[in-house]
Order: C-alpha cells, then sequence, then structure tokens
C-alpha cells in the first residue's frame, strides 16, 4: 500500500504544529522522520493517525483520498501505530489485549481462542516468542512492544508507525527491534520510524526525512554523516561530543558502601551497592531504566525509606539524614522526572528557583520572602542559564522540556556544591538542550565537584563519563573506565560482563 | 516509580502524552478535547474551579441572578393566574412575572445592601450592616477552607470546627467573668484553639497513617456534633435550671462589642475578620511556611525532593485552617446568639464556607468578597421572604446555581462568547517557546 500526505498543515492557535509537509512511502520501505522534540513529527503521525484532523493537505492511501475521524478509521485502512508509551492493559493477557478495541464474541462469549492463535501465528511468523496467557505486566518492556507489533499486524496493517520506539530498550532490544523492522519491510510493509536518534536511523532507514518547526527541511539518504542529519535537525552545526580534558582527579568526596535499599513491598531494589567518586570526577550509572538507578539517587538524597549501608561525603556519613540536610550539606539533585520531582508546574520560574530554599537566608528572612532578592537573583538566572521565557514570573509549566531544565540546573547550580547528582539530565530535550547541559555537567566536574550522572542512553554515558558504573537488577555489574566500547556497555546492561573487560573500580 | 517492567508513563494533563505529542505545543482548547487520563484525582475538579478567571465568577452570578428571576417569575401566584389566560393577554404574564422580579430583587438590595425608602443615608446602611453580621462567620471559615485548599488538603469539616470554636469560646465566655476586653480575647483564642486542635487531629492522622482528611473530617464532624449535643445535657454545658440542650448566656465581658452603633450589629468581630484576611493574604504570598504549603498543594512530590517536610506542612495547614475555621464558631457564640448556644450553632456555616471558598476562588481577598455577597443573599434574602412573600430558598437556589457555573467555566464562556484560554497567547512567545 502506497501513502502519500500532500501539503499536511495544522495550526494549534498561533502555531504552525505542521507546515505544509509532503511525504510517501512506498511497500516494503522504512522511512526515517528524524527531528528534535516538538519539531511537529509526533502531530503529523497523529494526523495520520486520525487522532488530529489536518487543517489544510490530504491523505492519500493507494491514490485514495482518506478521512480519517478517529484511530478506528485509520486502523480500518490498514495504518497501524507502536506508541512509545505502549497502549496495553498491563493486568491483561496478551490475547486480551489483542482483542481490546475489535473484541469478537461467539455465543455471547468472548472468543478467546481465536485471539490465541492469533497471537501465536503472527509470533510463528516473526520468530517471536510470546505467550498469549502470560500477563502483559509480567513481561519484559522489549517483549511488551512486541505484543504492540503484534496488536497492530492483527488487524492487518500494511503502513505501521514507531513512534520513538527505542527509548525504553536496551541496547541489544533496540538491535532486535531493528532487526524485526527488516524483517516486517521485507514483508511488504511500509514503515515509518520515528525518532531523534541519528545513529539507529542511519541503521535501518532507506530514506530519511527531516522536520524541524513543522516543515520539511530536507531529505536524507542513510549514507549522510551524523553530524550532516544533526545540523539539518537543528539548523546550525552542532558539536555532539561534549569538548572536556580527562579529569584531573581529586579527593575521593563521595563513598557509597554495601547499600542496600528495599520497596515499599520489601523487595530488594538496590543490592549492595558500593562506590566512590573523586572530586572533579564524572561517575555516570549507566543501566536500562527500572534496575535501581532511580532508587539508588533516591537513597542518596534521603528519599527512600527503607536503607541500608554507608554514604559518606567528604568523610560525613549522609545516610538517614532527612532530605533538606542531604540538600544543606552540599548536595546538588536534578531528578528524573522534571515535572514531577524537579518543580511545581504553576510556580513561577522565580519561585522554582527558591524552592530548595525556603528556609533562611539569601530568599527568607524570619518568617517572611525576601521577594525582592528573589527577582534580582532570577533574573540574573534566567540571563546566565538562558532560560527563555517572558519574564521571571512566568510559569514554568508553560515552559518548553529544555527551559524547565534550565530553570532545575539552575537552581541545582547556584548553590556551593560538594557533589552533584544528575538523573536522566537530558530525558526529552532537544539536541541544542542536550548541547548546554552537557556543557555544565562537564563544568561543574572542572570546578571540582564530584558528579554523579544517571543515564538510560549510552550516547550520554560514553558522552560524560570518567567511569561507569553499570547496574542491572538493583547491583552494580562493574566499573568501568570512560572509554570502554558500546559493545561492552550494552552486554554489560544485560548483566553479563566479558571476559577480559577492564574494571576502573 | 519504576518497576522495572512498565515505560514511565509522563503524568500529563491528558492521555494523548502517551501518543508522544509535546503538550507544550498544544493550547487549551485543544487539549480539553483529548481523552482524560484515568488517574484524574478527586482534586483536580477543584483546582480547575479555584484557577478559574475572575471574570468567570461576576458572569457566573450573574447568570445565576437570571435563572433565580426565572425561578421567582413561575413561582409567583399573580404570575401564574395571569398565565392561564397567557393566550388571550400574554402583557398579564409577562407584566406580572416583570413585577415579581423586581419586586423580589429590589427587596434583596433593600435587605442586603442598602435600603432607599428609610428617611436617612445612614439608616439605609443599616442593610449593608446585616448582611456584614451574616459576612462575617462565612469569611473566616471560608478562609481557613481556602488555607486547606491551597496547600492541598480538602478540610471538609468545617461543621465540626465550627462547632468546637463555638464551644470552646462559648464555655470561656460563660464561666469566666473577667475583666472586659481581656475575657473577650481569652474567649477568641480558646476557640481558635478548639478549632485548631480538631483540625490538627486531622492533619496528624493524615500525615502520620496517610488517612484521607475528606473521609475524616466528614466523620469527626458528626463526632463532635453528637458529642457537642450529649454534653449540651450535662451540667457541664447546660444552662443551669433549663430542661433544653443550651448553655448559659455569654457574660457581657465576653460579648463582641458593637464598632458602630448598635442598630447597624457590626461589632469587633469584623475586624478580626478583617485582620485574618490581611494574616492570610500575608501567609500565602509573603511569607515562607505560606510558600512550603503553596508548594506541597500544588506539587507534593517536587516540596519533598525539595527537602520541604511535607507531613509537617500537611498539619501545619489543617492547624491554620482549623484555628480560622474555629474562629467563625467564636464570632456564632460571642457575636450572632449570645444568649447560649445549641448543637445547631454552625447554623451550616462550616458548609457555606466551601461554597464561599470556591466563588472566593481560595484566595483571601476573594473568599472575603464571596462571604460578603452571600451575606448580603442571607440577609436580603429574609426582606425577600417577608416583603414578597418569595421563599428564602429561592436564594439558596441563587447560592448553588452561582457554584455550579463557576464549576463549569465552559458553559460560562459559551454563554457569553468568551474566547477559550489561551487562545490569545502571543505568537512571538510560542515561537521562541519551540526554538527553545
Amino acid at each position: 500500500m502506497r501513502l502519500e500526505l500532500h501539503g499536511i498543515t495544522k495550526r494549534f492557535g498561533a502555531l504552525t504544529a505542521n507546515d505544509r509537509i509532503d511525504l510517501d512511502l512506498r511497500p516494503g520501505e522504512i522511512h526515517g522522520l528524524l527531528g528534535e522534540n516538538g519539531a511537529g513529527k509526533s502531530t503529523l503521525m497523529n494526523i495520520l493517525y486520525g487522532l488530529y484532523q489536518a487543517d489544510e493537505g490530504r491523505v492519500l492511501l493507494d491514490g485514495e483520498e482518506q478521512h480519517f475521524t478517529g484511530p478506528g478509521d485509520a486502523m480500518r485502512a490498514g495504518i497501524g501505530m507502536v506508541h512509545q508509551h505502549f497502549m496495553l492493559v498491563p493486568v491483561f493477557t496478551v490475547a486480551e489485549n489483542l482483542m481490546l478495541g475489535h473484541e469478537q464474541a461467539r455465543l455471547g462469549f468472548l472468543d478467546l481462542p481465536a485471539a490465541r492463535a492469533r497471537v501465536r501465528e503472527i509470533s510463528a511468523r516473526f520468530g517471536f516468542d510470546i505467550d498469549p496467557d502470560a500477563l502483559v505486566e509480567d513481561l519484559p518492556v522489549g517483549v511488551q512492544q512486541r505484543v504492540e507489533i503484534i496488536k497492530a499486524l492483527s488487524r492487518d496493517a500494511q503502513v505501521l508507525v514507531f513512534d520513538e520506539p527505542t527509548a525504553v530498550l536496551t541496547p541489544q532490544e533496540t538491535d532486535e527491534l531493528m532487526a524485526i523492522m527488516r524483517q516486517l519491510k521485507e514483508s511488504g510493509t511500509a514503515i515509518v520510524f520515528i525518532t531523534h536518534k541519528l545513529r539507529e536511523v542511519r541503521e535501518v532507514a532507506d530514506r530519511i526525512t527531516v522536520i524541524r518547526l513543522g516543515k520539511v527541511v530536507g531529505e536524507a539518504e542513510p549514507t549522510a554523516s551524523n553530524s550532516e542529519l544533526a545540523s539539518l535537525m537543528v539548523g546550525r552545526s552542532v558539536e555532539l561530543t561534549v569538548d572536556r580534558t580527562p579529569s584531573a582527579g581529586g579527593d575521593t568526596g563521595l563513598v557509597v558502601e554495601g547499600l542496600t535499599v528495599l520497596d515499599a513491598r520489601g523487595h530488594t531494589v538496590v543490592d549492595d551497592v558500593g562506590f566512590s567518586v573523586r572530586r572533579g570526577e564524572i561517575l555516570a550509572i549507566a543501566g536500562v531504566q527500572g534496575n535501581g538507578q532511580t532508587e539508588l539517587t533516591e537513597a542518596i538524597l534521603g528519599l527512600q525509606e527503607h536503607v541500608t549501608g554507608r554514604i559518606e561525603l567528604d568523610g560525613r556519613p549522609l545516610t538517614g539524614l532527612p532530605t533538606r540536610r542531604v540538600l544543606h550539606a552540599g548536595v546538588g539533585f536534578v531528578p528524573e522526572d522534571r515535572q514531577e520531582d524537579a518543580l511545581v508546574a504553576e510556580f513561577s520560574i522565580a519561585e522554582n528557583l527558591m524552592l530548595d530554599r525556603s528556609d533562611g537566608a539569601p530568599f527568607v528572612k524570619g518568617a517572611g520572602l525576601q521577594r525582592r532578592a528573589l527577582a534580582t537573583f532570577a533574573s540574573e538566572k534566567v540571563r546566565e542559564f538562558d532560560v527563555r521565557a517572558q519574564s521571571i514570573e512566568t510559569a514554568v509549566g508553560r515552559l518548553s522540556g529544555g527551559n524547565q531544565q534550565k530553570v532545575v540546573l539552575a537552581r541545582e547550580l547556584s548553590r556551593d556544591l560538594r557533589l552533584f547528582v544528575a538523573a536522566q539530565p537530558t530525558r526529552g530535550l532537544d539536541v541544542g538542550s542536550i548541547e548546554f547541559v552537557h556543557e555544565r555537567v562537564v563544568a561543574t566536574r572542572d570546578a571540582g565537584v564530584p558528579v554523579v550522572v544517571i543515564s538510560t542512553e549510552l550516547d550520554e554515558v560514553v558522552a560524560l563519563a570518567d567511569r561507569i558504573a553499570v547496574m542491572y537488577r538493583g547491583r552494580i555489574v562493574g566499573i568501568v573506565p570512560g572509554d570502554t566500547s558500546r559493545d561492552v556497555l550494552g552486554l554489560m546492561m544485560a548483566g553479563e560482563v566479558p571476559e577480559g573487560t577492564r574494571m576502573a573500580a | 516509580m519504576s518497576d522495572g517492567t512498565a515505560a514511565p508513563v509522563p503524568v500529563g494533563e491528558t492521555g494523548v502524552v502517551d501518543a508522544g505529542i509535546d503538550l507544550d505545543q498544544i493550547p487549551p482548547e485543544e487539549r480539553a478535547g483529548l481523552p482524560k487520563p484515568p488517574e484524574n484525582r478527586f482534586g483536580t475538579a477543584l483546582v480547575r474551579i479555584r484557577d478559574g478567571s475572575a471574570l468567570i465568577t461576576v458572569l457566573a452570578v450573574l447568570l445565576a441572578l437570571v435563572v433565580g428571576a426565572v425561578l421567582i417569575a413561575v413561582t409567583d401566584a399573580g404570575t401564574q393566574t395571569a398565565a392561564v389566560y397567557f393566550f388571550a393577554r400574554p402583557s398579564d404574564t409577562l407584566g406580572a412575572a416583570w413585577n415579581a422580579v423586581a419586586g423580589a430583587y429590589a427587596a434583596l438590595f433593600q435587605g442586603g445592601v442598602y435600603d432607599y425608602t428609610t428617611p436617612t443615608f445612614f439608616q439605609g446602611l443599616q442593610s449593608l450592616g446585616h448582611a456584614i453580621g451574616f459576612a462575617t462567620p462565612l469569611i473566616a471559615a471560608g478562609l481557613g477552607i481556602a488555607v486547606g485548599f491551597r496547600s492541598g488538603v480538602f478540610n471538609i469539616g468545617g461543621q465540626g470546627q465550627v462547632l468546637m470554636g463555638a464551644a470552646f469560646a462559648g464555655y470561656v465566655g460563660f464561666t469566666w467573668n473577667g475583666p472586659p476586653v481581656i475575657t473577650m480575647l481569652v474567649a477568641v483564642l480558646f476557640g481558635m484553639l478548639g478549632g485548631g486542635l480538631l483540625a490538627g487531629l486531622v492533619g496528624v492522622l493524615k500525615a502520620r497513617t496517610g488517612a484521607n482528611e475528606v473521609i475524616v473530617t466528614i466523620m469527626l464532624n458528626y463526632i463532635v456534633f453528637y458529642l457537642l449535643d450529649y454534653a449540651l445535657q450535662t451540667p457541664f454545658l447546660r444552662a443551669p435550671g433549663s430542661n433544653n440542650p443550651i448553655s448559659p448566656s455569654e457574660n457581657a465581658s465576653a460579648v463582641f462589642f458593637p464598632i458602630l452603633p448598635p442598630e447597624y450589629k457590626v461589632n469587633v468581630g469584623f475586624l478580626l475578620v478583617i485582620g485574618a484576611t490581611l494574616f492570610c493574604s500575608w501567609l500565602l504570598s509573603r511569607s515562607s511556611i505560606g510558600f512550603k504549603m503553596r508548594a506541597v498543594g500544588e506539587n507534593p512530590r517536587a516540596a519533598r525532593v525539595a527537602g520541604i517536610e511535607v507531613n509537617r506542612v500537611i498539619i501545619a495547614a489543617m492547624v491554620v485552617s482549623g484555628v480560622l475555621v474555629g474562629l467563625a464558631g467564636v464570632y456564632q457564640v460571642l457575636g450572632t446568639t449570645t444568649t447560649g448556644f445549641t448543637s445547631g450553632i454552625d447554623a451550616g456555616i462550616g458548609f457555606n464556607a466551601i461554597t464561599v471558598t470556591l466563588l472566593g476562588r481560595s484566595r483571601p481577598w476573594g473568599v472575603f468578597g464571596a462571604g460578603i455577597l452571600f451575606g448580603v443573599f442571607q440577609a436580603g434574602g429574609y426582606t425577600m421572604q417577608a416583603a414578597q412573600s418569595v421563599d428564602i430558598n429561592a436564594v439558596q437556589i441563587v447560592q448553588s446555581v452561582i457554584v455550579l457555573f463557576i464549576a463549569a467555566p465552559p458553559l460560562v464562556r459559551a454563554i457569553f462568547r468568551l474566547p477559550q484560554p489561551g487562545a490569545r497567547r502571543k505568537p512571538a512567545k510560542r515561537a521562541k517557546a519551540v526554538a527553545a
């Protein structure tokens, strides 16, 4: 089935999210759609999927104009979508999820046997090993994604849209997904692969369309270099590697020993973890999401309840201290969930900048706020960190992700730090903002602060780390030098340590 | 947090975040049409109502008055009689309806704001004085509820806290006959203490055990009501020689003294409430504890990560809330019914205050204004009933309809063809946001 988009335009109020976008897709082709966050990729795909109606332009399938009013229409026409965040019901089985939305009944009962058979049939065709009766919540993330793919295929999708599919996968799972995509392509499916990861799109796409600010800015061949693609995406040349000198390596700042964290149900989520970080050094903690990194950082910050072991900063114990006193001890913290844990969306930029300093100087005197001091401070920081906003009174919730993260960094880096912990500091940010954040992290290190960066992005880990600790199932698999190859890191993220790996602990 | 299998799901305003749509890019009117996420809390609705614009509030009041007018016209005996021959002489029906509505609202105005039939200007203003008398406890309690709302706790226990405030202050007032102003102040402090203790208990329960404050406060309303009812039947609170469950009269030294000539019925309690409003205004926007309360109210997770001790802030917010609601109870025994109180002394203030708070959008001066408006309705309602034989329940309905409209801003916008919020945002700013 040949899919053509002609002159698609979509406006939200004054914002033009898609501006006369043309795209065509042939059967048996993987088309990479590359762009920064907010470039309009997802809007375009949501129009294709019937979630939005285009203001102008036409969607053609095999030359026939389509008018989708909802995902149901799109599915019937043969368009399937694999969302970044899976649209699965966790407490349902694979087969039940497959039926969801087009349940078939026999004599008034759900026809589960038919759904099971369908799962088995498609699994067999692509060599997936999926039990139709497994509960989705028990399946690993990579397998859940395959369930999504099966779901789309079971409705005879001939055009498959993958929306940022690799964000939640390990490098190995990513490779497997690429193989699946090639297999689908071979069987004649047309694939749109949305991503902002250059390496992946170059590896698997047949053609690449780059979108910036709602417009198609260029088409590229997979042979184009990373920097060519990046400059198309951002509209200027981009430094993809962080400019940094080797670590000077001072005295030991942070020491963690025998740290174990239990969750509310008593399960061990961090298991006997130990490492140390010197001043002026970046230790990156790599690993697939959900292997205990979040709990580890929260334990350091005093946000976890059941913590045993030893955490020492400059020889003083941090274990068991309330968060307020950990912050007072000079720990700067960038939480991984910016909107939930770092910012109060309804508060102004200025108010957010004093969020963790609501006791005492410089913003509080007696019981009252020092609003003037805060305003001066905020104006200064907004300038220094290049936060793009109308004023310091703008609510943080109205800023873009990059600007929100700049507010968090401005707040955390403007205290006298003895330790800086940044969890997923560039998640969901565009290339320009990533560059900025990385520069700041390295600058903090160069100022002689021990830095811990938690990241699930290998690119980020490799770009920043002096040493890399890889976590798997709550344990540290190994601590290796910053120049360790991606293949080795990938294997370690799956819990294996290849023989002959150099350790740097 | 992450449990190893589920992908991190961004919690946004709508479930469509999951589809990879950047919410920054979508104006609110588009968001409204998107499917809602399942995790929408009970509180979200209240938060939305609270954040509505001031214009909406004014228009909602206007609309409610129109609805009230229809109600008055329909229930009016004269209109009903004329409607029988409506098709013969429609002007009779319309005329009768007009007379009924105009008469009723004129009476409302005379009774609640200014009585233009009195010989002198100042006599006419006595109506406003009466309205202030009704408004004062509503404002006090409304401020308390507002402090709770802004801190993310939904204090539905106004009734219980009013009763506690009344009982504590009333007990001091009829047992101790000390020096005039001092007795009064001690009684006020005790009353506020009573409200604060009760609400503080809820705060501790919520902070320590995670108990839901809505359920706990509602249940405490019953407990306090029946406890007070019981105490009023024992010699502890019952007036000597009385067979009814009513307390002795308050001593003159404890009673709120008038600050205007007595016929205006405005007493020192109103000054206390103005002071309370100023205090709340400072507390919420200028103080460090208020900053923490708002942070906890808007995003407790971020507050916790920022080192704010959320549990202590919640307890503090409940105590402040209860102290202010308790002040309403104090006013009831020392300012309104000084001849002894019963278990009905709260007169519905605990619940009406929630309405006042919503109308005032949880802003201290907004609550003040809303309280005055409801005072006017109440004072005027009695006049309306007496002069025009319009049932006072009509006023209750108008009050409820106001809140109904405030709860449904899109409806009000549609009726008045107002632009949707966000539609007038400048393009320049958007372009920047995208570029950044």
